[in-house]
């Protein structure tokens, strides 16, 4: 494929990114879309909503997140400097409320005044959970049963919140199958419904939207950056679930060619065992979820179930613009295992003092295994987009210890 | 276009009712039975055969249709055996319409021109694909259409009448009317504003109408008839065939006459919706 003179301007107005993206969705939820998309035009061209999300990110959120010299973790792999975007630092504990911000501020100016929304880890779905309390909105959050019990601190935080959770029992019980409910709730409930999707999937305008919420990530990193080293980075690093962290973090840096991006996708227990989330690395093309995008599935179309380690990155596709990334070349996409991850999980922990979340703990591996790799003068920028306390029941049973 | 389709709902115009479309999920509860049951509609009082095809992600469908995509895929059902399916109907029945009814990814991955010969090959009337709205037309409708297959889209009570004309455009064989905001097998449509829903699209369309989703019951589907050129009834018959099912989730000697009794009964109640109409 040849390159484009830039990487920046998709999608186009059908929502296209090259063969990705689109709109495939059921006729009832179309008006919505069409609607939806409006909504978002007229919003972005309106100082008063970018003033209401400004202040939001500063007053709510306490944006800008820190750009932080890993000094110890660098000192330790002995090759690139290594900097955290510290995204676990922002209220709610991740990147997601970046994006929450930005479509509930939405849905009020629609007149919404019922939210619902999918998670996998709970970190979305926490974070709906406390922008619908900021604004006293009604929130309903699906979540897959498998997920309601691997995830229990973040359960409990949502209802503290005030939301609903809703188990889903279809399927392997993870995002996927919460995703299908969230959507089948939306049909339903057309009127009054405004759908929070977490992540850069989903029908058009989604995926262009929850960047552009997301992209503050990386419009701070290159100021911060430019601050601290006088120069851009020289490589970007993030995991990929759906891929809104790593697209926040990337979309700013596309038309840098001298930006090396690497996106991380979960091998679970390992790409040829079958037993993973990577869907770059072993999908194809398909069509699921409102969107064209690299999927896992079967001979038949059928698409069949992720695993990973990580809730937040247990889900069978990925955003289309990763998609479109990986076909131009533009972005280069690995995966780390469970093993791997758990790994990084702890050594970061002992040698920074931040205990990260599962998912960005893969982007950490692979920063472990490119980091020695690399001269020393080499800038690498890692997205920590959450942190792992919600992990940590979880991890302490992996290890083999009862808390 | 679909003469089949054509000439099913003006004979059914002739008698002064409305179609009656069945749906039932291929492949379930597995193959075989699938298949005694589709040749057994069409004496049972099935006008249109909608043949549901399994989908691991059917985002429009409520449960009783999901889980019977699902019983069908843990016994090996696939596109490919669907087409064999219709294929082995065909050989019998060259009268009855059968339309394919499901979502755009197997389609996809089978290959749009090969599904497009193949279906069809088989004897295939028309497709109902619920995540293809107007938007993605090149994708499946327009090559359907220039294959000679009925492209049958979805009307829903969120389709306005500024849009109904894009949604009317490039469709074929008949409109369905999802008569719901939901998905299939919940809740209960008014019978009153359907009939209102059925004539703000027949302004539009010379193409017959067929209502559905959440039309379960012999009375409701009287109601339906009485206002438009078809009813479809699936979730029902699902409910029904699975009824019949052992522990194991396997079919018994009960699963074919069950469903084929419950078409009969519903086949009765489009007979005797509209007594004055039949002129």
């Amino acid at each position: 494929m040849n390159a484009p003179n830039s990487f920046r301007t998709g999608p186009d107005e059908n929502g296209h990114f090259g063969l990705f993206g689109g709109r495939f969705v059921a006729e009832t939820l179309m008006p919505l879309i069409l609607d939806l998309e409006k909504a978002y035009q007229d919003a972005k061209a309106d100082p008063a909503y970018k003033a209401e999300m400004d202040a939001g990110l500063k007053h709510y959120v306490g944006r800008p997140s820190p750009l932080y010299f890993a000094e110890r973790l660098t000192e330790h792999l002995g090759g690139a400097k290594i900097y955290f975007k510290r995204e676990e630092l922002n209220h709610t504990g991740s990147h997601k409320v970046n994006n929450v911000l930005g479509q509930i501020l939405l849905a009020r100016r629609m007149g919404k005044e019922r939210i619902i929304a999918e998670t996998g880890a709970g970190q979305h779905g926490v974070a709906t959970a406390t922008l619908c309390a900021r604004y006293g909105l009604k929130c309903v959050v699906y979540m897959g049963a498998l997920d309601v019990s691997r995830q229990a601190p973040n359960v409990f935080r949502m209802k503290m919140l005030g939301a609903e959770v809703v188990p889903v029992q279809a399927g392997a019980k993870t995002l996927k199958d919460a995703m299908n409910e969230a959507l089948r709730d939306w049909v339903t409930n057309v009127h009054d419904t405004f759908y929070c999707i977490g992540t850069v999937a989903g029908p058009h305008p989604y995926p262009a939207m929850v960047r552009d919420f997301q992209s503050v990530i990386g419009h701070e990193t290159r100021a911060q950056m430019l601050e601290q080293e006088g120069r851009l980075p020289d490589s970007l690093i993030a995991c990929i679930g759906g891929g809104s962290n790593a697209m926040g973090l990337f979309h700013p840096f596309l038309d840098d060619p001298s930006v090396k991006i690497w996106g991380v996708e979960a091998a679970g227990h390992g790409i040829p065992t079958g037993q993973h989330a990577a869907s770059l690395t072993g999908g194809r093309p398909g069509v699921l979820h409102g969107n064209r995008t690299y999927l896992l599935m079967d001979d038949d179309g059928q698409i069949t179930e992720a695993h990973s380690i990580s809730a937040g990155l247990d889900y069978p596709g990925i955003g289309p613009e990763h998609s479109w990334l990986h076909d131009t070349g533009r972005a280069t996409y690995i995966s780390a295992t469970d093993q791997e991850a758990l790994a990084a999980f702890q050594l970061v922990s002992r040698l920074e003092g931040i205990i990260p979340a599962l998912e960005p703990a893969h982007a950490l591996a692979k920063v472990i295994e490119l980091a020695p790799t690399l001269p020393k003068d080499h800038l690498m920028v890692v997205n920590l987009s959450g942190r792992g306390d919600k992990d940590i029941p979880q991890v302490a049973e992996i290890l083999g210890t009862r808390i | 276009m679909s003469s089949r389709l054509t000439a099913r709902f003006e004979a059914c115009a002739r008698e002064g009712r409305a179609a009656l479309v069945t749906f039932v999920t291929a492949g379930d509860p597995d193959h075989d039975t699938s298949l005694a049951l589709l040749k057994a509609l069409p004496a049972a009082g099935s006008d249109v055969i909608e043949f549901g095809v399994p989908f691991t992600d059917p985002m429009a469908d409520g449960p009783a249709i999901q889980a019977a995509g699902l019983r069908a895929l843990k016994n090996g059902q696939t596109l490919a055996k669907t087409l064999a399916m219709v294929r082995a109907f065909r050989e019998e029945d060259t009268a009855t319409p059968v339309v394919l009814m499901g979502y755009y990814n197997p389609v996809y991955i089978y290959g749009v021109e090969r599904f497009l010969v193949d279906a069809k090959a088989a004897g295939v009337d028309g497709l109902v694909v619920v995540d293809l709205p107007p938007e993605e037309d090149d994708e499946l409708c327009l090559p359907a259409l220039a294959a000679g297959l009925a492209f049958i889209r979805l009307a829903t009570p969120t389709t306005d009448d500024k849009r109904l004309p894009a949604v009317l455009k490039n469709t074929a064989g008949f409109v369905y009317y999802v008569s719901i905001a939901g998905i299939t097998g919940t809740a209960t449509p008014d019978a009153g504003r359907v009939t209102q829903a059925v004539a703000r699209i027949k302004a539009h369309t010379p193409l017959p109408v067929a209502v559905g989703f959440g039309v379960k019951t012999p009375a409701q589907a009287a109601a339906i008839a009485a206002g438009a050129d078809g009813v479809v009834v699936g979730s029902a018959l699902i409910d029904a065939l699975r009824g019949t099912l052992d522990a194991e989730e396997q079919a018994t000697p009960a699963t074919v006459p069950a469903v084929t009794r419950l078409v009969s009964e519903l086949a009765q109640a489009v007979r005797t919706a509209r007594p004055a109409a039949a002129e």
